[in-house]
């Protein structure tokens, strides 16, 4: 097996790169030009139709009065506010996904999200809180729960199927508290409670969408920081801590970022099912990366909750009342269900 | 031992798990440039004390010293670059390429900011040439043969360019004709580049043909170590694994060859009782 002499002139990744990025770019192509069209879609449809170029000048804070305020006040909130949650989940469920090395990991498979929900709905029901003070409730309930979970996992370090089953178990506690708290609430607290934990876009403000492009400002660029040794992590905790990763360090550190991702999105918007879990499938599946995908699987969140709200305004009966965690979730778990079942035709290898 | 200087040793070590000590109060000199064989009992705790070598795993007490500083207290990347691990069965992401693999054996040499360069080509193809799997790098390592997937793992090893390279049973699952591909592969990496190799064996007569240095262990103990001829011997045979063996030397190569007896009555005896 002797190789060609000229061979050396030329890397023997030379061809496989060039493949992969190829691939990358047709897919991040796709996912954006779709993106774009739903974006569009969003603007324009609806009771009161906005034609394309009246979007366009209604964007730029120009013509008329009707458009500017269905198109700037009621319809880009909305659609600016799902982007954002969709790209947070898309990030955070690629990071636990990948740190986890398992792709049914997702902050709502393991409980993070459901710590939020617990939080939140105690912070409407008896508080009797709302708005700004929900959404840190949910944040730090998702934190809280994160903090238990890893705290029961930790055995001298942090194995990831442990902290899987962990949170599992954390996730079925936390969903008896809800029901015992919903129980005991009143009927309309309980509706108020129940439209939160459904997971809505629709109320979205300037104000609060401010402060999540803020802290996803921060923790978008964080999630790709600590993804780094995620290619050297995957071979295998003692090949991974041979390689220079200090595993617990560096497995900890995407699990904070990915739950701060998880928790800011269910703060804006309640737990919309399974983008996290969906997403960066979707991702990994179009851009054939071996590694974390996370920047497909931010687009591809982004376009998951763009569209599924787009559909739950549109396609499903009900009108403008039906949120967009019921379209996710309707699509989700068919999806759930196909992966558990491939997974364990497949075994493990 | 032969070499005055060694870049790896292990200083009253002890390793454990959780409240066992699997390795106790270890003293170990690895020689430089040599080929060392670690062979023992199952669960003897050897290949504990190659995770501790290769600083994966913390000592309970005592010290692993690379270059005679206490290798806990060197920077992470720093130890990577010059020691490589390849544990027993190392997982790989589903449907990653030979190439994207090796690569990844480039880790230790990254930066936070530091993109791919030259240098991690040259490494990557150097590493793949050695271990002739250049013409698999756009394959699927899931669809290579195992003989193939190990010599593959061995290449990321190489990428790393380690001058210390430590390995646990690489030779474990393979047929015979796959074994010898990868000792030979390690014996010419240590003949050709001087690579410090420090293999985990189970077979006997593999360990005393391939190593110039070998160490038996016994319940977490060195029971012996030297050359194989010092090793090799029926009273280490039967200290560290509790069996009967005569040793003969190897009609081909002359390194000794161990005939294990049986250790019960009712199997096959030997047919001539032999003097």
């Amino acid at each position: 097996m002797s190789t060609h002499p000229l061979a050396a002139r030329v890397p023997l990744l030379a061809a496989g790169r060039a493949r992969r990025r190829r691939r990358a770019l047709r897919s991040t192509a796709l996912l954006v030009s779709l993106t774009v069209a739903v974006a569009v879609a969003a603007l324009c449809l609806g009771a009161y139709a906005v034609a394309p170029p009246d979007v366009a000048r209604a964007l730029a804070g120009r013509g008329d009065a009707g458009d500017l305020f269905v198109v700037r006040e009621l319809r880009l909130p909305r659609l600016v506010l799902g982007l954002l949650v969709g790209a947070a989940l898309g990030a955070a469920g690629a990071l636990f996904q990948t740190a986890l090395r398992n792709p049914l990991a997702a902050p709502d498979v393991v409980g993070v999200t459901w710590g939020s929900s617990v939080a939140a709905v105690y912070a409407l029901i008896v508080l009797g809180l709302s708005g700004a003070a929900v959404s840190l409730a949910a944040f730090l309930g998702g934190l809280a729960a994160t903090a238990a979970i890893g705290a029961l996992a930790w055995r001298g370090g942090l194995a990831g199927h442990r902290f899987v089953l962990t949170g599992v178990a954390v996730a079925a506690l936390a969903a008896a508290l809800l029901n015992y708290l919903l129980t005991r609430s009143d009927v309309r607290d309980a509706r108020t409670a129940l439209v939160w934990l459904v997971g809505s876009v629709g109320s979205a403000r300037w104000g609060e969408i401010a402060v999540i492009a803020l802290a996803l400002g921060v923790l978008l660029p964080a999630g790709f920081l600590v993804a780094r040794p995620l290619r050297a992590l995957a071979l295998g905790d003692p090949l991974a801590a041979g390689l220079g990763v200090r595993v617990t360090r560096a497995r900890t550190a995407v699990i904070v970022t990915g739950v701060a991702l998880a928790s800011v999105a269910t703060a804006a918007a309640g737990p919309v099912a399974f983008v996290a879990l969906v997403a960066p499938a979707i991702a990994r599946s179009l851009a054939g990366d071996d590694g974390p995908a996370l920047g497909a699987s931010v687009l591809a969140g982004m376009l998951l909750v763009a569209g599924a709200d787009l559909a739950a305004l549109h396609l499903v009966p009900g009108g403008t009342q039906v949120p967009v965690g019921v379209v996710t979730g309707a699509v989700g778990a068919p999806y759930l269900l196909w992966l558990l079942a491939t997974e364990g035709r497949r075994g493990r290898r | 031992m032969t070499d005055p200087a060694p870049r790896l040793a292990a200083r009253g070590l002890r390793l454990g798990y959780a409240d066992t000590t699997v390795v106790g109060d270890l003293d170990l000199a690895v020689p430089a440039h040599a080929v060392t064989a670690i062979v023992g009992p199952n669960a003897c705790g050897k290949s504990t004390l190659l995770r501790g070598l290769a600083r994966v795993m913390r000592p309970r007490g005592g010290a692993v010293l690379l270059d005679g500083r206490d290798i806990q207290r060197i920077p992470t990347r720093e130890v990577a670059r010059t020691l490589g691990l390849l544990p027993q069965q190392p997982d790989a992401p589903e449907g990653i390429t030979v190439g994207e693999l090796v690569a990844r054996g480039r880790h230790p040499h990254s930066g936070l900011l530091r993109t791919w360069r030259r240098d991690d080509d040259l490494a990557v193809d150097e590493a793949l040439r050695a271990t002739e799997t250049a013409e698999l790098v756009d394959r699927r390592l899931d669809e290579l043969s195992g003989g193939q997937r190990q010599r593959v793992w061995i290449a990321m090893a190489l990428a790393q360019e380690p001058e210390i390279l430590l390995l646990d049973e690489p030779t474990s699952f393979l047929d015979v004709a796959h074994q010898l591909d990868v000792l030979e592969l390690l014996a010419e990496l240590n003949r050709t580049q001087g690579t410090t190799v420090v293999m985990v064996l189970h077979d006997l007569g593999m360990a005393g043909r391939y190593a110039q240095h070998l160490v038996a262990m016994a319940r977490g103990r060195i029971v012996a170590r030297g050359t194989p001829a010092e090793v090799l011997t029926a009273e280490v045979v039967e200290g560290a694994f509790g069996v009967e063996a005569r040793i003969v030397p190897d009609p081909v190569y002359g390194t000794p060859m161990v005939v294990p007896l049986p250790r019960r009555r009712g199997g096959p005896s030997p047919p001539v009782a032999g003097g």
